[in-house]
């Protein structure tokens, strides 16, 4: 048999039929929904009077518009009520499984669908959300979708699909201190640009993937798709398996014996051939930060920002574009400027190793003055957890804002934006413009320079305040 | 459900040469709050369109009077980030039909192919050609003959080609739709289901 990728193998096995000149029928093993991108697909499914093909396989949860205080109270904004509520209503009506505000497995449905034991390796997940990417941590084909495709996988849990081209990133070595995963992936975005794996799907391997927990994998992942990415995938191992025998949901399984042994067999055959090959050195990966309005736009912490020389016309436009939305100049050093916001939290870094690391850093320091620092769990579980390791009291002790678990200011859809002009360095995955508010300024960047910023008040890099325990 | 049919397009174009724009410049998140699929196109490019205190950017192009049509005439990778389809609907409600570029995010065009959207690849000399042209000549008549591939400029002598998928070409051309293409495939779904073990 030819040796295939990992990523074939998966589709291969979920792969209805092959359409001629055409995309694949691909069959879906787990669909997630949220309040945002589903209402359309529902209302569909009743104009076409048509049930849920199969509801087991769909999870719901709110997570978008929600706020993240007083969740015990009606939302205040009609709008979003409407739309949690068509959520909850159309879960009850079509049978399918639903978190909403204040339940205790809510929260971000990247972060809660994995810590729940919905994500297993070898699945096809998609959810209408372009970070499902994430998923694709545990050796699984994650892909964010539109609302016409939910409602497709809604009506016959299958997809109709072109196979992407494969890309492998190997990372060797290993992250320095101070540098997380989401350093990473901010690195590679800046080297490959915002549309630099368009029509492809990435398998990372290497030594720095193989020594990352399960949760910086998934932070890895997750910005798969802001470059441009259909998604990206690692082949599960000891430390995939670990994380899953820790799922009460999993290690209950009577079948997880046989699954693990099977799992073992998804990985890329050796000698395979992808259509496009990168290498990176972990060891070169600086604590990094992004200088304008997409996340292909970054550097590290402490260097310049690049000059236009060698970009197109087009490109150029767009960099002048973003520079002038930023307040940023061409070739400027971004350390000491200063900050407005600090945000933790999103589907890029809202989980409890996130909240650890952040915590670690600011623990018995104080929030810089004039520094609003929002904290917002990924799920009901990462906060019980942070309250029960005594992190949420070490947030509050430093003066920040412990919030209750939702997207919150990584969108903007609730009330936790950023005011016009102010500069927040945020944990998220997008500094469009107006991402976190009309007018805000992103700087993105992982937990630790964050927290460095939280405590400083300006840009900072992150090394200067690690502790000789951290 | 039957679709609108695009066979034909011949329009003047709207240009908007930037690259990388994202859908939450084509349509901000704070307007997402919505249960239905209409009524975006108000909203669409808001914060480009408007000022903060939503009086409209005369220099913005949806607002210049000189550029109207069916066409968005485009720069690279656009429709990159949220997989938002109230971007696509945005757009067809202002009034497109088609959106001309040098390439497009995935999921943005999946998106649009779904809403009857045509996504229009050209080569990027061509576009470059092409952007120049309407901006300097706003009456400029770009023809899209979806069953041919072909992109022309009659006055201009241009043409060129741009791919499509086969099976994404007959189901605009027909008006077909691909949930009702997937429903109608419900047994081979269950004959899969039951070989199929995870």
């Amino acid at each position: 048999m030819e040796p295939r990728t990992l990523f074939d193998k998966i589709w291969d096995a979920h792969m209805v039929k092959s359409v001629e000149g055409g995309p694949d029928v691909l069959y879906i093993d787990r669909h997630y929904i949220h309040e945002v991108t589903s209402p359309q697909a529902f209302n569909g499914l009743k104009q076409r009077c048509i049930g849920v093909f199969r509801p087991e396989r769909t999870v719901a949860t709110a997570d978008h518009n929600i706020p993240t205080a007083d969740q015990h109270l009606p939302i205040r904004d009609a709008v979003s009520r409407a739309q949690v509520e068509a959520l909850e209503e159309n879960c009850k009506a079509f049978g399918i499984e639903h978190f909403g505000i204040g339940h205790p497995n809510n929260g971000i449905v990247h972060v809660t669908g994995p810590e729940l034991g919905y994500t297993l390796p070898g699945m096809t997940i998609v959810c209408g959300d372009s970070h499902t990417s994430t998923h694709g941590a545990f050796g699984t084909i994650a892909f964010g979708i539109g609302t016409s495709e939910v409602e497709m996988v809604l009506a016959t849990q299958c997809l109709l699909q072109t196979r992407p081209a494969r890309m492998r990133i190997t990372v060797n070595g290993s992250l320095r201190r101070g540098v997380t995963s989401k350093d990473l992936i901010l690195y590679i975005i800046s080297s490959l640009s915002t549309g630099g794996a368009t029509g492809c799907f990435v398998e990372y391997a290497g030594e720095a993937i193989s020594q990352m927990s399960m949760e910086s994998r998934m932070t890895v992942c997750n910005m798969s798709i802001e470059m441009g990415a259909r998604g990206g995938l690692i082949a599960p191992d000891e430390v995939t398996f670990g994380y899953l025998s820790e799922i009460p949901a999993f290690s209950s399984n009577p079948d997880a014996i046989r699954l693990l042994e099977k799992w073992f067999s998804l990985r890329s055959d050796p000698g395979v051939v992808f259509d496009s090959e990168l290498a990176f050195d972990a060891s070169a990966v600086p604590p990094m930060i992004t200088w304008g309005t997409n996340p292909g736009m970054g550097m590290a912490v402490n260097g310049t920002i690049p000059t236009e020389e060698g970009t197109d016309t087009e490109s150029s436009s767009s960099y002048r574009k973003s520079l002038e939305y930023m307040g940023f100049k061409s070739g400027m050093k971004l350390l000491g400027h200063p900050v407005d916001y600090v945000f933790l939290g999103s589907c890029t870094n809202g989980r409890i190793e996130d909240l650890r690391a952040f915590a670690q850093m600011v623990e018995g320091r104080k929030k810089a003055p004039g520094v609003t620092v929002l904290i917002v769990p990924g799920s009901q579980q990462v906060a019980r957890q942070a309250e029960k390791e005594g992190l949420s009291e070490i947030f509050r002790r430093a003066g920040f804002e412990m919030r209750q678990p939702g997207c919150s200011s990584c969108l903007a859809m609730n009330d936790d934006k950023i005011p016009p002009g102010k500069y927040a360095v945020s944990t998220s995955n997008r500094n469009f413009e107006g991402r976190q508010g009309p007018g805000a300024r992103t700087i993105l960047a992982g937990p630790l320079t964050a927290a460095a910023a939280a405590l400083t008040g300006v840009i900072t890099d992150p090394r200067k305040l690690l502790r000789n325990s951290d | 459900m039957k679709r609108t049919k695009f066979t034909i397009l011949k329009s003047t174009c709207v240009p908007l040469p930037l690259a990388n724009i994202d859908t939450d410049q084509i349509i901000p998140a704070r307007f997402l709050s919505s249960t239905s699929r209409e009524g975006f196109g108000k909203n669409l490019f808001r914060d480009w369109r408007y000022d903060k205190h939503g009086n409209k950017n005369e220099d913005f192009v949806l607002n210049r009077s000189e550029y109207t049509g069916s066409i968005l005439v485009t720069g690279s990778n656009f429709g990159c980030g949220s997989s938002r389809e109230h971007a696509v609907w945005a757009i067809a409600d202002h009034g497109f039909r088609a959106v001309v570029s040098d390439s497009f995010a995935d999921i943005f065009a999946g998106n649009a192919l779904n809403n009857g959207l045509l996504p229009v690849v050209i080569p990027s000399d061509t576009l470059e050609k092409l952007t120049t042209m309407i901006i300097l000549k706003p009456e400029t008549v770009v023809t899209i003959d979806l069953g041919r591939q072909l992109l022309s400029v009659e006055a201009q002598g241009i043409s060129v080609p741009f791919p499509v998928n086969p099976f994404r070409k007959e189901c605009l051309l027909r008006g077909y739709d691909n949930i009702d293409y997937l429903l109608g495939m419900k047994d081979e779904i269950i004959a899969f289901e039951k070989r199929y073990s995870p």
